[in-house]
């Protein structure tokens, strides 16, 4: 009797279960498809929505359907620049002056009109020292504007920015720079509404509670609906875009999916349209699956190791070549990083810039550079570590090289796992031998990838120094001629190739899954497609 | 009775007290800060920063500035990487979802592993108590890293009525619901399953069954209230613990609790969330642990007269 209770309890338990849930027949993507309403994976929660303040690619993934820049992104062309907030963006003879003619159409979600004053507003408050923006440095373009951000001077019209009226803006750069365009694509460059900031806080204010869900206005195609932390945030159309009648889509949704796992069974389980990225083990199921929804695109990352220079025997450029040429990069990129590209420079392709390359792996070469440095066939090398944080294919990759190096050169080199926050102070602190590391670009030009090498650069973290690499990226600051900049940024490079502070591993793609009824997703290198542009096609 | 209860909040009070002092110079005692990124902060922005949110003065003065605010102004601090986000905004959004799921699958728990256990020592030695014991064994092994995927695999790709993940629809509670209640279910079966025995063999069950009351009374009205007592006795903590997140169960099924806030905290070094957070669940576990005192005092009288 009481066996047949627990039996019976335990049956009604399993089936009420899957009667809960059974009110779901469509997919959420199927629904989401009908409704117009794009689901996507964004990897996280993000730090906030005040573009001033955050910093990451997937705050900047949101902030791209809030708010809009003077230039945009093109769906198709990553060089195009085509308006956004401005109909054009013109510089002078020089590329020094630019002048920014705003649409008179522009305007706030709250209905109020977008003014260059507004644009000139948001540059000011970014680089308010006060309010202490991480990625204020961005703006550094702007005459004066390193001066006043580090306190240096309190008078903002000492930077370069000027309203002419209304809808005229001019900026003045602190030299010539021609790829000034790709710049502003950047979120920094965006405007906030000023009426709104200064009606919750101060200019200079930290925790102004003006991007709170009730409080948030935007200039972009979409606006905030609603957002639940760790769940997901909701944008709907803004009806007072300038463009509202093109825009295809109805909302996104945007889903802070920390592990690629869960984002991956939950694309498969037709809860995504679209996910953040994607595993050696999915990218390996779903080419033999459904190869037509996986998406393997170039991306402006670089994968590479750091040496430190400072400490022996690295401080010998001749130890670090040895090392560098060890590398079967091919190998790596097939076996570790599905879908990347072995990299000869920290400048991965983009435009019309050609960087200069590295040797690549010469297994005859390292062998013959690391007895030149006096350690024939590995003999006497000491047992260097390298330093990875617990992230991702970190182990892998180190694990990998670690093999190259004893086969190639003969020599042991130790991995060192750290904890993520712990693997940034020692890199910070040069308390590292070999640290693995990456870097995504900003924008489309080589500088975003070489200006971290100069000597005082918080990024450098190689104890590198050279001053000729300097002196190439000061004088392609005052080059007008684009070509002519760009021979000086590739024999900036060359210096950097030489050296070899840095042992450049691979070019990054973005490896991720896409729904058939998403058309329109094209692939761009900073993966900042416009959402305006997205379609969904029910039936697919 | 009110004494003891007297008794037991002085004591959690000095408990807490003691975790917040431990918690505030533990968690700046590991490596970084909460300012350490990739992408490295100008030193001016930096102290900029550091300012806004107090972290530039000397230790002492962040500690009693800290317990200045919890007491006088029941102020747990700010989320130093979300500007103007309160630590008790992250709390009070994600503890309702984290007690939902701690319901649900304490209530599995319960259903599954005590009438588990109970059957187990009612059938000593038999293929069903093997069974159970193996079960519930199987159960403690599996970690919820294993079984969750494998459920959500399985169970939610193959059957369209549960959702893989997410935290919107009776679908997507099923699954997590399972993972987190079938661990706790296995320790509640091996406890009831030995608290059981212990008492089954105790005299007075010997005279109920002398005197000729059927089995199940046996087990219902006389055994079930002395051998629950184990397994009351860990329901009290492990309550605390399944409401207040899971942080495996919550990045497997993308649930917004409170699990994945405590370990992004320790990893971001987000100093006011992980003590706000670590004082939270202080506060649970001792008052879980004082109702499951409360409970096992109404269950044993012996306990009543000590």
């Amino acid at each position: 009797m009481f066996c047949r209770v627990i039996v019976r309890d335990l049956l009604l338990i399993l089936a009420l279960f899957p009667l809960l849930g059974s009110c779901q027949k469509e997919s959420q993507v199927d629904q989401a498809t009908r409704e117009g309403i794009l689901l996507l994976g964004n990897s996280g929660e993000p730090k906030g929505l005040d573009p001033h303040i955050v910093s990451g690619v997937l705050e900047s993934n949101i902030l791209r359907a809030l708010f809009e820049g003077l230039i945009t992104a093109d769906p198709l062309h990553d060089n195009a620049t085509p308006g956004g907030a401005a109909l054009e963006v013109t510089p002078d003879a020089t590329a020094t002056v630019w002048t920014a003619k705003l649409r008179p159409d522009g305007k706030w979600s709250d209905g109020m009109p977008v003014t260059a004053r507004d644009f000139a507003f948001s540059y000011e408050r970014m680089l308010t020292p006060e309010l202490g923006a991480k990625y204020a440095d961005m703006l550094y373009f702007l005459k004066g504007a390193e001066d006043f951000n580090k306190g240096k001077t309190k008078d903002f019209s000492s930077v370069g920015v000027q309203v002419i009226d209304d809808d005229t803006l001019r900026l003045t750069l602190r030299g010539p720079t021609p790829f000034f365009r790709q710049v502003l694509k950047h979120f920094t460059w965006t405007a906030v509404p000023r009426h709104v900031v200064l009606k919750h806080g101060k200019i200079g204010q930290r925790g102004n509670p003006w991007t709170r869900p009730e409080n948030i206005v935007g200039n972009g195609p979409y606006q905030l609906k609603s957002w639940r932390r760790n769940d997901h945030i909701d944008v709907t159309r803004n009806p007072f875009y300038w463009n509202a009648a093109h825009v295809t889509l109805n909302g996104i949704r945007f889903l802070p999916i920390g592990n690629p796992y869960t984002e991956s069974r939950m694309f498969r389980d037709g809860q995504l349209h679209m996910t953040y990225t994607a595993t050696p083990e999915v990218i390996d199921l779903m080419q033999k699956k459904h190869p037509e929804q996986l998406r393997q695109e170039p991306y402006v990352g670089t994968s590479f190791f750091r040496y430190n220079t400072t400490r022996q025997p690295l401080s010998d450029p001749r130890v670090r070549k040895a090392l560098s040429y060890a590398i079967d990069r091919k190998a790596i990129c097939g076996n570790v990083f599905r879908g990347f590209t072995p990299a000869l420079s920290i400048t991965p392709p983009m435009g019309d810039y050609r960087p200069p390359q590295d040797r690549g792996f010469d297994p005859e070469k390292a062998r013959q550079a690391l007895a030149d440095a006096g350690y024939p066939g590995g003999r006497g090398f000491p047992r260097l570590k390298l330093l990875i944080a617990s992230k991702e294919t970190a182990a892998t990759l180190a694990q990998a090289t670690q093999a190259m190096w004893r086969n190639t050169l003969g020599i042991e080199i130790e991995i060192q796992n750290k904890e993520w926050n712990a693997y940034l102070v020692a890199m910070q602190q040069l308390d590292y031998d070999i640290a693995n590391a990456g870097w995504i670009g900003d924008y489309l030009d080589p500088l975003t990838f070489l200006e971290m090498w100069t000597p005082d650069n918080g990024n450098n973290l190689t104890g590198w120094n050279n001053p000729a690499f300097a002196k190439l990226l000061q004088d392609s600051f005052q080059e007008t001629d684009a070509t002519k900049r760009f021979a000086l940024l590739a024999q900036a490079e060359s210096l950097l190739i030489e050296d070899a502070p840095v042992l450049f591993i691979a070019w990054q793609s973005r490896n991720y899954l896409l729904h058939p009824s998403v058309e329109g997703w094209n692939p761009l290198l900073l993966a900042n497609n416009p959402y305006e542009m997205i379609r969904l096609i029910p039936g697919r | 009775m009110i004494r003891i209860i007297i008794n037991r909040i002085g004591q959690g009070i000095i408990t807490l007290f003691v975790l917040v002092t431990l918690t505030f110079f533990l968690v700046r005692a590991m490596p970084g800060s909460p300012y350490t990124e990739e992408k490295a902060i100008p030193a001016h922005t930096l102290q900029r920063m550091k300012e806004y949110t107090g972290l530039d003065q000397p230790l002492p003065v962040q500690y009693f500035r800290y317990l200045k605010n919890l007491i006088v102004h029941q102020d747990l601090g700010d989320v130093i990487k979300k500007d103007g986000v309160k630590v008790s905004e992250i709390i009070a959004e994600s503890f309702p979802v984290s007690f939902g799921l701690g319901v649900l699958s304490i209530g599995i728990a319960l259903m599954v592993g005590i009438p588990a256990g109970v059957l187990a020592a009612v059938r000593k030695n038999t293929a069903t108590d093997f069974i159970c014991l193996s079960a519930a064994m199987i159960g403690i092994c599996l970690p919820s890293f294993v079984i969750g995927p494998l459920l959500a695999v399985f169970a939610g790709l193959g059957l369209d009525s549960l959702n893989v993940a997410g935290w919107s629809s009776p679908g997507d509670w099923i699954l997590p619901a399972i993972t987190l209640g079938l661990i706790n279910a296995a320790y509640l079966a091996r406890l009831a399953r030995g608290g059981m025995l212990d008492v089954l063999s105790q005299d007075y069950i010997r005279t109920a069954r002398a005197k000729g009351a059927p089995p199940t009374r046996i087990v219902i009205r006389h055994a079930l209230r002395g051998g629950l007592i184990p397994a009351v006795a860990f329901i009290g903590p492990a309550f605390a613990g399944m409401i207040s997140g899971s942080f495996v169960i919550e990045t497997i099924f993308q649930i917004p609790g409170m699990g994945q806030h405590f370990v992004n905290a320790a990893t971001d070094r987000e100093f006011f969330l992980i003590q706000g957070l670590v004082l939270f669940y202080g506060f649970l576990i001792v008052g879980a642990n004082l109702l499951a005192d409360l409970a096992q005092i109404a269950l044993n009288p012996r306990l009543r007269k000590s």
